[in-house]
């Protein structure tokens, strides 16, 4: 499944300069995955918690590197995501007209790397993939990006290494912590009681009253908290967002976001939980929550329709960092769907703005009016997501936000306050957005806009009805992670 | 086992081949019309060479010629490294426009016997062996720096680079005389012996160790004895610095190892090398280590010029890999020899790209790189891409592999160390800056409409380039040969 993308990839290298022939490849590739995915999710056994479809191999004998895959209900939620999204967005890339044979094959390669790091369960694998990610990305931002692309390549590369260097030396250091030396994340998990938690004598240790397990945590979760984008690491996502192409902009926040809690989820938790207990109050909850604010705050102040969507997931990660810190049920699942939902409809949003710059060529909220009397079948979509996305009830962003703050109430009712009161903020600029946009006279200039094609259409409908089955029966989504999620959880529970 | 003159040229034929051929070049060169032949001489001798050192791996490591030199896995290992290096280095110049220019003859001789010169240095046992050895490599690598006629800069970088040179091995004999004056011998194992005994002067032997540093360190180019090397790179013809960068890094790696490891210390429990204690050398190379990649990465920052780019960032990898040298492990060691290996490939394989596009542009200015993809080059372009960022250290190239183990047999110390390693980290994370840069200019700019374009295909050159890049990514993804290859040649022989 991992492979695949990255077959096509090298069948897309060989194929001759045909824009139609490459695109159409490109596609083909990005199915099997999805039927996989979907195989997956239905021979997946809802009732046990631990690793399912295991596939282990040795890498590098001498380094107890191994080539070990396999996936528990968060992961396999992930991969159906990713595998969606990927399908989806290469049909949505069908107007790149620069270098198609590049642009599609640097495509593949990020699929590739996206499933890799949601199957890896070696350390190094892991590692591997989340790197390898990195670099199609810094391309497919910097060539095929808007006016300031270079800038934004670069500022998100460079972030993104700086965390993962943090990552590494932690990786380097949790392996010479274990015995036998390994990178087995699952023995890991076993020994996880080896990572002392005893105050380390040095500054600044010392003072914060900190372990081993502690400093890696807090490097771990540097790594992480870059791709969230957590509060004061979240500058490159805007610049990000706004300068890549509509579907790489879907991928990054549909995606790439949420591999930072899923690292969170996969590594920190059942591999240090006791600095998890202790770290989460202030590193998770109260970050959590204030990146729900900030976001919101950020969003409405916005000019351009790409950022404002951009904030928007900043806020929206907030409740996902805001549940996991809950440590409680509802919280937990509330905040991997909230992952799941945040994809798809951020996925969505990100689409609905392409659509739209296609026609104007600018995406300035002042600069249109009246689109609802122009395109109103584009308008009734973009309704649809902007209502998931403010949580209306009966739609997915509901049940996740509802489960989160649920979840929370019972641990830190003040940061839940914090946490709904984002809810209005985010109803705030998303409806004050919709009545700028599509309500009011018809702009003169924009009359004679196409409405809104097959193709685009096609991209948009298979998340839309998502966004609704998952509002009105969460079980899908829901039966698929409890089991994992509760094991999760209660590696943690008894260091609170 | 101790052998005597005669006896001990049983194992000396790589050398002797080498030696021939150096000889017969420099006949030839009166004879032959087409200079070309040459070159293929050099070649052929080079291969040659490497077969007679493969060979020698099933001969009994021990001294040669009254325990000047020793014969082990690990000289095997630095003499096959040599020459792999020569035989790219020959290709390169084959396809290099700046060769074709000068006195062929005389370069390919002079080539091999600074080949040869690296032999000596990695097998040697004997301080004044050591000092011949050096001064070897050093005097054939002034001309070669100072080889292109007409050429101010090459002129210049070779009377830089002389000056240099002299001082610091003027330096290091000095420190030699010392050793020489508190032991009685200039044999490591005798040394070795002397400094067991009690009544050494700890200061004094420790500024001989400093003194003797600063002859290594000039070949490893190691921070304060980096200054010639921006210079002598951007002067010397491109092949001969894809040589000189690699090679003779790695020469005096060899010869740095050999002295301060089996040399002067011993293996103590738990497979960390103890050093006579109150001389702290390895906490002036930690020291050193840290200022010069440091140092390397920051000056490379703004460089304008891609191979004076690719000379600080050499230097900031000298100073990762003196990483493995200060934490005293096998690990560390072991993690050396498999970066330089490493190091040669995507070292080559970056000059390959940067001669050839000085081929045909004429210029080494990261501003000529300016879409260099869109411009008939997507293939170098893509090359150059995968060994930069191979040297940044991104998986899954085989620079990250390298990165991986070094940062492993420093964080396996803990402690301290931990520090070295985070300082390592985020130098690695400053490189990606600059070398991104030149990426970015390659496929992020679009081309200036007065850019010519360069028709790369068909060059004999991409032929060479294209086995580098796989390479580059194979020893990223699959490393285990390499791996054990280079666990095994740490074997010294130590009596």
């Amino acid at each position: 499944m991992t492979f695949i993308p990255l077959a096509g990839a090298a069948i897309v290298l060989a194929l001759p300069n045909n824009a139609k022939l490459i695109r159409w490849v490109s596609a083909a590739a990005t199915v099997p995955p999805l039927i996989m995915s979907i195989w997956l999710v239905v021979n997946f056994d809802r009732n046990k918690a631990g690793f399912q479809f295991i596939e282990k191999y040795q890498w590098i004998p001498a380094f107890n590197i191994s080539y070990y895959m396999g996936v528990d209900g968060l992961s396999v939620s992930m991969i159906l995501l990713t595998a969606l999204l990927c399908f989806l967005c290469i049909f949505a890339s069908f107007s790149i007209e620069k270098a198609v044979k590049g642009y599609f094959a640097l495509f593949l390669m990020l699929d590739a790397g996206m499933m890799g790091v949601f199957c890896a369960l070696d350390f190094f694998l892991f590692f591997v993939f989340w790197e390898v990610m990195l670099l199609p990305m810094y391309f497919l931002i910097g060539i095929w990006g808007g006016p300031r692309r270079e800038y934004a390549a670069i500022k998100f590369f460079l972030y993104t290494l700086f965390g993962s260097a943090f990552m590494l030396i932690a990786i380097l250091a949790l392996y010479f912590s274990t015995e036998p030396h390994t990178f087995d994340m699952t023995v890991m998990m076993a020994q996880a009681n080896k990572f002392g938690t005893e105050v380390l004598p040095i500054w600044p240790f010392k003072q914060l009253g900190w372990g081993f397990q502690h400093a890696i945590w807090m490097a771990l979760f540097i790594g992480f908290a870059i791709k969230i984008p957590a509060f004061p690491f979240h500058t490159w996502l805007p610049d990000a967002h706004v300068e890549a192409p509509t579907a790489i902009s879907v991928i990054l926040a549909g995606v790439l976001l949420k591999m930072g809690t899923y690292g969170i989820l996969r590594i920190n938790f059942p591999i240090l939980p006791a600095a998890t207990a202790d770290l989460a109050f202030w590193c998770l909850g109260a970050l959590g929550a204030w990146n729900i604010i900030y976001g919101a705050l950020c969003a409405m102040a916005q000019k351009d329709l790409k950022k404002l969507v951009a904030y928007s997931s900043v806020s929206h990660m907030g409740y996902v960092m805001l549940g996991m810190a809950s440590f409680t049920t509802q919280g937990i699942n509330g905040a991997v769907l909230q992952m799941f939902n945040h994809g798809t409809i951020t996925g969505m949003l990100f689409l609905l703005v392409g659509v739209i710059y296609d026609r104007a060529h600018h995406r300035d909220i002042e600069g249109f009016g009246g689109m609802a009397a122009i395109m109103p079948v584009y308008t009734g979509v973009t309704a649809l997501a902007f209502f998931a996305s403010m949580g209306l009830p009966g739609l997915s962003g509901f049940i996740s936000e509802i489960l989160v703050l649920l979840g929370t109430w019972q641990k830190y009712p003040i940061l839940t306050i914090f946490g709904a009161s984002g809810v209005i903020l985010t109803a705030g600029y998303l409806l004050w957005t919709i009545q700028r946009v599509y309500l009011g006279p018809p702009n003169e200039k924009y009359l004679k806009f196409p409405e809104i094609s097959g193709r685009e259409m096609f991209t948009l409908v298979p998340l839309g009805v998502i966004v609704i089955i998952v509002g009105i029966y969460p079980s899908v989504v829901l039966d698929m992670l409890r089991a994992s999620l509760d094991q999760i959880n209660q590696i943690v529970i008894p260091h609170l | 086992m101790d052998l005597k003159n005669v006896a001990s040229l049983n194992f000396f034929c790589p050398e002797l081949i080498l030696s021939g051929t150096v000889l017969l070049i420099i006949v030839l060169d009166l004879m032959v019309r087409s200079k070309r032949n040459l070159a293929l001489i050099a070649l052929t001798g080079s291969a040659a060479a490497l077969i007679a050192t493969l060979d020698l791996y099933s001969a009994q490591p021990g001294w040669l010629f009254h325990r000047m030199m020793v014969i082990d896995n690990f000289s095997l290992f630095f003499k096959v490294f040599a020459l792999a290096a020569v035989i790219l280095c020959i290709l390169m110049s084959l396809g290099s426009n700046e060769i074709k220019h000068v006195y062929q003859g005389e370069y390919y001789a002079l080539l091999l016997t600074c080949t040869l010169g690296m032999f000596f240095m990695a097998s040697s046992s004997n301080l004044l062996m050591a000092y011949l050895s050096l001064e070897l490599v050093s005097l054939t690598s002034y001309v070669l720096t100072g080889f292109l006629p007409h050429n101010r800069r090459s002129s210049e970088a070779a009377l830089k680079y002389l000056i240099y040179g002299g001082v610091a091995s003027g330096t290091m004999i000095y420190g030699m005389s010392w050793i020489f004056g508190m032991t009685g011998s200039l044999d490591y194992s005798a040394i070795q012996v002397a400094l067991g005994q009690a009544g050494i002067n700890k200061t004094a032997l420790f500024i001989a160790f400093i003194f003797i540093m600063a002859g290594f360190g000039y070949k490893i180019v190691f921070v304060p004895f980096h200054m010639w090397s921006p210079d002598v790179y951007q002067g010397a013809p491109t092949p001969f610095t894809a040589f000189l960068s690699v090679a003779s890094n790695a020469a005096g790696l060899a010869i740095m190892i050999r002295f301060f490891f089996p040399g002067v210390s011993r293996v103590a429990a738990g497979g960390v090398w103890a050093y006579t204690s109150g001389v702290e050398w390895p906490q002036v190379l930690l020291f050193l280590s840290m200022i010069t990649m440091t140092i390397g990465n920051l000056c490379a920052l703004n460089q304008r010029n891609l191979k004076r780019m690719l000379a600080y960032s050499g230097i900031a990898h000298a100073g990762y890999m003196l990483m493995g040298l200060a934490v005293l492990t096998n690990e560390g060691l072991s993690a050396i020899l498999f970066y330089v290996v490493v190091y040669l490939i995507m070292n080559v394989g970056a000059f390959l790209v940067v001669g050839m596009i000085a081929n045909i542009t004429g210029s080494e200015d990261i501003e000529n790189y300016r879409g260099l993809a869109w411009r008939g080059a997507v293939v170098p372009a893509a090359c150059l891409a995968v060994f930069l960022l191979s040297l940044t250290g991104l998986p899954p190239f085989a620079g990250f592999i390298g990165k991986f183990f070094l940062f492993a047999a420093v964080l396996e110390r803990g402690g301290t160390f931990i520090i070295l390693a985070l300082v390592a980290v985020m130098n690695s994370v400053v490189s990606l800056y600059y070398y991104a840069k030149v990426i970015k200019t390659m496929f992020l700019d679009s081309p200036n409409p007065e850019d010519k374009t360069v028709a790369a295909a068909g060059d004999f050159n991409i032929t060479l380039l294209l086995p580098l890049t796989v390479l580059t990514v194979v020893f990223g993804i699959y490393f285990s040969p390499l791996l054990r290859y280079t666990t095994q040649s740490l074997k010294f022989f130590i009596k």
